[in-house]
């Protein structure tokens, strides 16, 4: 994550580099700039191996350090890709006459950022304050009039906002505000499963975005290496050759992949605090391997009798289904809006890749996605559960709470008796 | 009394109130007597939509939680239709077939989405007799997020395979117009419906204190209307502003007194049914007795005052009606005048557009729904009203599975206690 210039205030032109069968195929076509090309073709791919190269690094590290440093990981991206949209659409000469309409812009996403993660940390907070007596009491007050506290800075934004209405300019500052909204809701959206998702294991976050990686990866592979037929007329760039080769490619990894960072509890185990120690815990049956034996129609040379597969391994491939099928979408509709507001790339804060906006699109899709999936499939979340859940950790002391459980447990216990 | 919304706003008299001719008359005395006629006619106009929309609404609130969530459902679907076609322009749209139809395509999943989470209870309340619609609701209310996302990626993908070249930029716009629309047509009808089934009380005392605040400021403004009060929207006055705000104030403190007695308004709904509702009232609705001091019941016979708590509630909703609320008609207005639109539609005489009604209606419906959320529910809940919530609205299973995780939560938060 060291490659960073500031985003500056209008995106450069640059060559999209995000794969050369296009280059490949003027070189079939017209001989003469064989050479120019290739050198190019392999310098440019050198580039971009240098930043993925350090993007991955940077990644691992952060993984390793903890929940909380990933959670802090994305606000900064959350905040560089915020910025790089909300200057996009800007015209300089125009804000000139506005002074501090840009202040609405950060005020909105700091109200944003307080009630998105207010909701998602909340007990978090809660459980990492409990030592605390006087904190204890402002962090449980400030949760449970959150929602209160985030629609009243929202709502003097939008009275600053019509205070500040100029005459002239109103066709401007409308545009401006709806695509304010918009960034917003596409920025925090994903952004807030994804948190979510991390404290749930950050196995639910980091095989997700590997796949993510994969899919683009051995796209560019095969495209590099068999692209002929091209796939959609809005990235004339990718082929099928290089969508299949990758989709099965992905799949393979989903399925590979989920064994094996099953096996370490950094990974599964969910956090219920803020803290940034080890973890213990029981992972649960998804990740404890069953023992299937290979059915006797396996070729003689498979050298394993019996294959022990995690449950989550399903669950993988159905993630691996959706990166390689779904998510490249993400990158269409981005190629799309760039081509409709005739930009080049969102930014060049990455070499060779173009602003963070461009390499999380397919990622954005992604989140959202696995945070759907793991709350219908894994989790098998019971919405009329989860509100009485969260009105009773939201309102009641810890006392109140004990004595919530007791007198449930007699109920419960008293119904098993009356039916056996 | 509605034609359907055409297919562009037409342009017409800005009719909301009359300070405008009142002032050309006082500056121009020749204009005197046409002025007149018009400002009465036009309030003639107005004041027959008025009468029929109160009575319509009356009639529906007397039928019930059911049909005001169809009545809200109704006025949403128009407000959609008017400001779908607010932005679109005909010619682009001809060389885009089923186009529109993707917008619908999305409203009929945020409206799935919405209402789903919304009555998802209540649904399942009301199919308990019938064992097989009682296991298929409950798988679909299991697995309505995954559908509503499913359906939404659907429009997504449907909408990236049919851009076509050249219309790029319309049909981004046309997507981001189409989100911005749902969103803010679904938050505020989201709220709304979800105040109604807490009680009728929560629903129609913020509606009724955003009409008073209207028809006040339009007569404070009619008859003592000065001084303007901002540029946006040139016919209101400070005059009618500040006498809007006591007047709803006060409406907003004996309203709430009134409504209060009615059991059919302040009991909660427990599922779709549409029959009579008995329930223990709640303790914002039970009056407490104040003395009055000594001095004032010297003047005045009464000797004690009976105040229900749920009325200190009721003048901060009075309040931000007043306050706040307006800013949802300056924003309107100062749509309208960016995109260079008289109204919205045309649907009602005299006023405008169903939006052109509604723009102060949603910020209010957004704010009661939290403030109810943030202090009425909140206060309500103890460990006893609690218990009595889970063993009336899960099923043994869900109460078992909550006792585990409450356990387990509990016990998370000893271990890091200690």
């Amino acid at each position: 994550m060291a490659m960073q210039n500031g985003s500056s205030q209008t995106p450069w032109v640059r060559h999209r580099r995000h794969s050369n069968e296009d280059v490949q195929e003027a070189s079939k076509a017209n001989e003469t700039h064989l050479l120019v090309n290739d050198q190019n073709k392999y310098r440019s791919m050198l580039v971009r191996a240098y930043s993925s190269v350090w993007m991955i690094g940077g990644f691992a590290l952060i993984i390793y350090m903890g929940h909380l440093y990933i959670t802090a990981m994305i606000v900064v991206i959350q905040i560089f890709m915020a910025r790089e949209l909300f200057n996009l659409l800007r015209r300089a000469h125009v804000d000139r006459c506005l002074p501090g309409f840009r202040m609405l812009n950060w005020h909105f996403f700091f109200t944003a950022m307080l009630f998105v993660y207010g909701r998602i940390l909340g007990q978090r907070l809660v459980n990492t304050v409990t030592s605390d007596k006087v904190l204890y009491q402002l962090v449980s007050k400030l949760i449970k009039y959150q929602m209160i506290a985030c629609y009243s800075l929202y709502t003097a934004g939008f009275v600053w906002f019509i205070l500040t209405l100029k005459k002239g300019m109103y066709k401007y500052q409308f545009g401006q505000y709806a695509w304010t909204h918009m960034i917003l809701i596409v920025v925090f959206t994903q952004s807030a499963f994804t948190v979510a998702n991390i404290f749930e294991g950050v196995f639910w976050f980091l095989l997700p975005a590997t796949l993510i990686v994969i899919n683009d990866i051995a796209a560019y592979f095969f495209g590099f290496f068999f692209g002929r037929t091209p796939l959609i007329k809005l990235s004339p760039k990718k082929t099928w050759e290089g969508f299949i080769g990758a989709s099965f490619t992905t799949m393979i990894s989903a399925f590979v992949l989920a064994n094996i960072m099953g096996r370490f509890q950094w990974l599964t185990c969910p956090r219920k605090d803020l803290s940034t120690s080890w973890l213990q815990c029981d992972p649960g049956p998804l990740f404890r391997p069953e023992y299937y034996t290979v059915p006797k129609w396996f070729p003689e040379w498979f050298p394993w009798k019996e294959m022990a597969i995690m449950p989550v391994q399903w669950h993988a491939l159905c993630l691996g289904l959706f990166a390689s099928i779904i998510a490249p979408f993400g990158g269409f509709f981005a190629s799309g809006f760039k081509r409709a507001f005739k930009i080049k790339d969102f930014g060049d804060s990455i070499p060779g890749h173009g602003g963070i906006t461009d390499r999380m699109d397919c990622q954005m899709v992604m989140a959202v996605f696995a945070y759907i999936y793991h709350q219908s499939f894994v989790v098998g979340q019971n919405l009329m559960v989860e509100t009485i859940l969260e009105q009773i950790l939201m309102n009641l002391t810890l006392d109140e709470q004990q004595t919530l459980y007791m007198k449930l447990g007699q109920i419960l216990n008293e119904r098993m008796t009356a039916q056996s």
